[in-house]
């Protein structure tokens, strides 16, 4: 074999694994989501919050419009403080929007969503939701049931 | 009896300590390896004609296992997770395990064997020939000439070849889960893009498969180099090269899944 057919042949199988690459990183993994967009920040405080991890998705109406970025546990008011990066798109949530922790499906992967309040102002950078609603916790809810049960049969 | 008893420890000791040998000697080996392919900058021709032969003809076997472990594992996953009313995850699923272990796992072991086994063979008979030492004898380095090539192929192609082996795997499971078994194809794609992370799932990937590629690689032209150059010797050094390399690549993997994917 010639070596420019060899040289040919290598150029491919580098221009394979690139284009394998980057169907990779484009097709199947996260890349198009950090995708150029802007972010701001917002922190919201929640005396639980259940099985919410960092990346896991905020959402609005349904729809994905950020990320949580942080998760910290504030020692002195007894809360976890969860930092998300909302698209820079969607900066119209009014101040007094809610923020709760809710779970997709039965079991599913738990999220932030938002329920847009009324105010005239909206949230920015930095800014704190303090209308919050922890995550449900599986096992209390069956706990407090099994207590409320045995309050009625008594 | 005891002749025959002390005999046996004996054999051991001698055993453990030609074992111990041979890993110093490799260690040797890979570190001057490592200081000859400085050389290749000023002779890039030889390293792509091993690149050719090292990373070119493995892509074959690697394209189609690709595609068929990728099917594999969406037509079980598919069976295990419709029972749970979960066989949207199906992607996601195979795309993780391809990128965080089957990939880079899988490729190493069939480049241990069809280029491994290969570059023992070749550099093996070039000692039993003895063109080796004819090479020094006209003043040129076979470390650099030889070894450093080979070992610079097998180190590039590595992670090349993985990166193919988990694109096919996901298009084979595509070509399964969604063509054949009739999955909606956006959940199939958009599971994954939620889920698998390009720096912990796919640069990881990347980086197991270079350090496989270095292990893989090291085993082969160490073995091919320092193997007894006899026609025997020759065939036990291929072996051992699929072998150790194969143990060397899985023993590994848990190492790098154990530092990787915990937190």
């Amino acid at each position: 074999m010639t070596s420019r057919k060899i040289e040919i042949l290598v150029g491919l199988f580098v221009a394979a694994a690139i284009a394998a690459f980057f169907m990779l990183a484009m097709q199947v993994s996260n890349m198009s989501s950090y995708g150029g967009g802007e972010n701001y920040e917002l922190s919201a405080r929640f005396d639980n919050i259940g099985g919410l991890k960092v990346r896991s998705p905020v959402s609005a109406g349904g729809v994905t419009i950020g990320r949580v970025t942080g998760i910290q546990y504030n020692s002195e008011s007894y809360e976890a403080v969860v930092v998300m990066a909302i698209e820079t798109k969607y900066d119209k949530f009014p101040v007094d929007t809610a923020a709760s922790i809710f779970t997709s499906g039965l079991l599913g992967e738990q999220f932030v969503g938002f329920e847009p309040g009324a105010e005239e102002e909206f949230l920015k950078q930095g800014d704190v939701i303090d209308l919050t609603q922890s995550a449900l916790v599986l096992e209390q809810i069956i706990g407090q049931f099994l207590y409320s049960k045995a309050d009625e049969e008594e | 009896m005891f002749s025959g008893l002390i005999d046996r420890v004996a054999h051991l000791g001698a055993a453990t300590i030609h074992s111990f040998r041979r890993l110093g000697r490799g260690s040797v080996f890979l570190l001057e390896v490592i200081a000859s392919c400085a050389s290749l900058f000023t002779r890039p021709r030889l390293l792509i004609k091993q690149l050719y032969s090292v990373g070119v003809q493995t892509l074959i076997i690697i394209v189609v296992a690709g595609l068929f472990v990728g099917m594999v594992m969406a037509l079980q996953s598919y069976y295990a997770l419709i029972d749970f009313g979960a066989e949207d995850s199906v992607g996601v699923m195979v795309a993780l395990s391809l990128m965080r272990e089957l990939g880079p796992v899988v490729t190493a072991l069939l480049f241990a064997g069809r280029a491994g086994s290969a570059l023992t063979a070749e550099i093996g008979l070039m000692k039993a020939t003895e063109q080796l030492s004819g090479m020094e004898m006209m003043a040129v380095n076979p470390m650099q000439r030889i070894v450093a090539p080979r070992f610079m192929a097998g180190v590039i192609s590595m992670p090349l070849l993985a990166t193919i082996f988990s694109a096919v795997g996901v298009i084979g499971a595509y070509l399964v889960a969604v063509e054949l078994l009739g999955l909606d194809s956006g959940p199939f794609w958009s599971q994954p893009q939620n889920k698998v992370d390009l720096y912990l799932d796919l640069y990881n990937g990347i980086i197991k498969s270079v350090v496989f590629g270095v292990v893989a690689t090291w085993i082969a032209v160490f073995e091919g180099y320092d193997c007894i150059p006899t026609s025997e010797g020759l065939g036990q050094a291929t072996t051992r090269t699929v072998v150790h390399s194969s143990l060397a690549i899985l023993f590994l993997d848990f190492v790098l899944t154990a530092l990787m994917f915990t937190k």
